[in-house]
């Protein structure tokens, strides 16, 4: 009987998607630059940042908008596009098992979001009074990998039920909703009571404020912690399912 | 012997179209199989379920006596995309590694490419190949893993004529080391001095299944061509293609049909007859009226 060696072919398949990437450096330069942009235009000309714990919070902020960002549209829009190429169809008789290309494509995908925390950190540490102690900071970088996993599977979810012309603009209108309401480009204490009851009902916030937590902010808010726990297990359900009822594209 | 490939009572549908309907079927180790159909016939829809690519909505379909979902029981299929669709921005070497990747005892990039005419063009991006080489950088693919069987779906389409030499080459080298191969096409000619086996797929259904002969012979068709102005009403004739005075008359009896128009006293010039064409036999079975 033939074996297959899954975690060799993980890896063969996490590498093609780096060289894929890497490629087209633009592309990666807007992942990583993203996140830092928006901290400097919503958060640096602020003179409330001033105060070295808001600043924090700030750029913890934009570092999960990063994150979320990131792993909404890679894998929204980027698995959507790639079901669409006959190359992918291919990929699919080869002899690797699902499991295979999903760690690769997750690996890879962190992998991306991650780096564009990069600058955020680093335009936070240089230009606001934000700190944090070094093993919180790794805390955080584990909690955020934590935080971005409904928007992984929801990006997933997108990715293998629709077609590109559908992911980007489902993704889009997800996205923001989803960064603002959850109270990543706004503070949330300034939010009004029934936004702050409909921010508590998306994973957003619930990601933010248990991020928030880790670096030894304000305790999260229980509704949101409870959303976020059945939004990441709802949203991982529906990926499993539209992934095993993707067959490439379909035709009518 | 588990064959390569087993399809039975297999049906597919898209909707309201039903691609295969009720379609048993086997390939034998070390057959060469044309099958042949016009666009839509369900070949692609065939080819997908026995590359795991899609699920059958009734029936069973075995790769290697195993569910061809299973990554395990691909490992000793090869397969082409129907569609150039390489990844643009990497080399050919990087594809052509990554693909053999996947495999237990791959062939080496060098030689797979060199089989291929590809020589020298490695690290090259295969965004920058000519239509023929991209073509024939994915026909190599299908042989980079040492397959039993390959599955090639309209692989002349889109090759060049070196591309196609190479392919038929590689293709008989294949067989004659005892692989099976199960190809799609609409070039008739092509197959018929390749394949041993042709089924001819219509509408979903398998409309006839034999060597070239019987296929061939399942129909009895001739061709008869003449020069004539006018022509009386003959027997026999099924269907007639007339350009300026260039008859083509089409008959299961072609001797018979000779003898009327001679009979007929009916004047002509350049008496042919023909045997029917593989593309001839496909267009009587499959119902097509030109």
């Amino acid at each position: 009987m033939t074996t297959i060696d899954t975690s060799r072919l993980a890896a063969a398949h996490a590498r093609y998607l780096v060289l894929e990437q890497m490629r087209v450096p633009i592309a990666v330069l807007s992942t990583a630059l993203f996140p830092a942009l928006a901290l400097v235009f919503f958060v640096l000309p602020f003179d409330w940042v001033d105060d070295p714990v808001q600043a924090t919070t700030s750029v913890a902020q934009l570092a999960l908008f990063g994150v979320l960002s990131g792993l909404l549209f890679t894998f929204g829009v980027g698995v959507a596009d790639d079901r669409e190429k006959p190359w992918d169809p291919y990929l699919r008789t080869l002899p690797a098992p699902p499991v295979a290309r999903i760690v690769g494509r997750l690996a890879v995908g962190a992998s991306f979001a991650l780096l564009g925390l990069l600058p955020v950190v680093v335009i936070g540490a240089l230009f606001t009074p934000a700190t944090v102690a070094p093993e919180r900071l790794l805390a955080a970088v584990a909690m955020l990998l934590v935080a971005g996993l409904p928007f992984l599977f929801g990006g997933l979810a997108i990715g293998y039920s629709l077609p590109t012309k559908a992911a980007l603009p489902v993704t889009q209108l997800v996205f923001f909703p989803m960064a603002f309401g959850g109270g990543l480009l706004m503070p949330p204490e300034i939010f009004p009571d029934w936004l702050q009851v409909a921010s508590g009902l998306l994973p957003s916030r619930g990601a933010r404020d248990l991020l928030i937590w880790t670096l030894g902010g304000a305790a999260p808010m229980a509704l949101a912690v409870v959303t976020f726990v059945v939004w990441t297990v709802a949203l991982a359900g529906l990926a499993v399912w539209a992934y095993r009822r993707d067959e490439g594209r379909r035709f009518r | 012997m588990t064959p390569p490939l087993r399809l039975d009572g297999v049906t597919r549908r898209y909707g309201e179209v039903t691609a295969l309907d009720d379609i048993g079927f086997e390939l034998e180790s070390g057959s060469l199989t044309g099958l042949l159909g016009p666009n839509g016939a369900g070949k692609s829809t065939l080819v997908n379920l026995a590359a795991g690519l899609r699920r059958a909505d009734a029936g069973t379909v075995r790769l290697f006596g195993g569910d061809p979902r299973d990554a395990v029981n691909r490992v000793a299929l090869g397969m082409t995309p129907q569609q150039t669709g390489l990844p643009d921005t990497l080399r050919v070497g990087e594809v052509v590694r990554f693909v053999a990747g996947h495999f237990p005892d791959p062939v080496p990039a060098g030689e797979l490419l060199d089989r291929f005419g590809l020589a020298g063009l490695e690290r090259r991006q295969t965004g920058g190949l000519s239509g023929g080489q991209k073509r024939r950088l994915v026909l190599a693919l299908a042989f980079a893993g040492r397959p039993r069987l390959v599955l090639l779906d309209e692989p002349t389409t889109g090759l060049d004529v070196e591309g196609r030499r190479a392919l038929w080459d590689a293709v008989r080298e294949f067989h004659a080391g005892g692989g099976t191969v199960l190809l799609t096409t609409h070039y008739l000619d092509e197959i018929e001095s390749l394949a041993q086996r042709v089924v001819v797929l219509a509408g979903g259904r398998i409309r006839a299944d034999g060597d070239v002969d019987t296929v061939r012979g399942t129909v009895r068709r001739s061709r008869v061509t003449l020069r004539a102005a006018t022509l009386p009403e003959l027997p026999g004739v099924e269907h007639t293609e007339r350009d300026g005075d260039r008859w083509t008359l089409h008959t299961a009896d072609a001797d018979q049909l000779v003898r009327d128009l001679v009979g007929s006293g009916a004047p002509f010039a350049d008496l042919g007859v023909a045997q029917a064409s593989l593309e001839d036999a496909f267009l009587t079975l499959t119902g097509a009226d030109r």
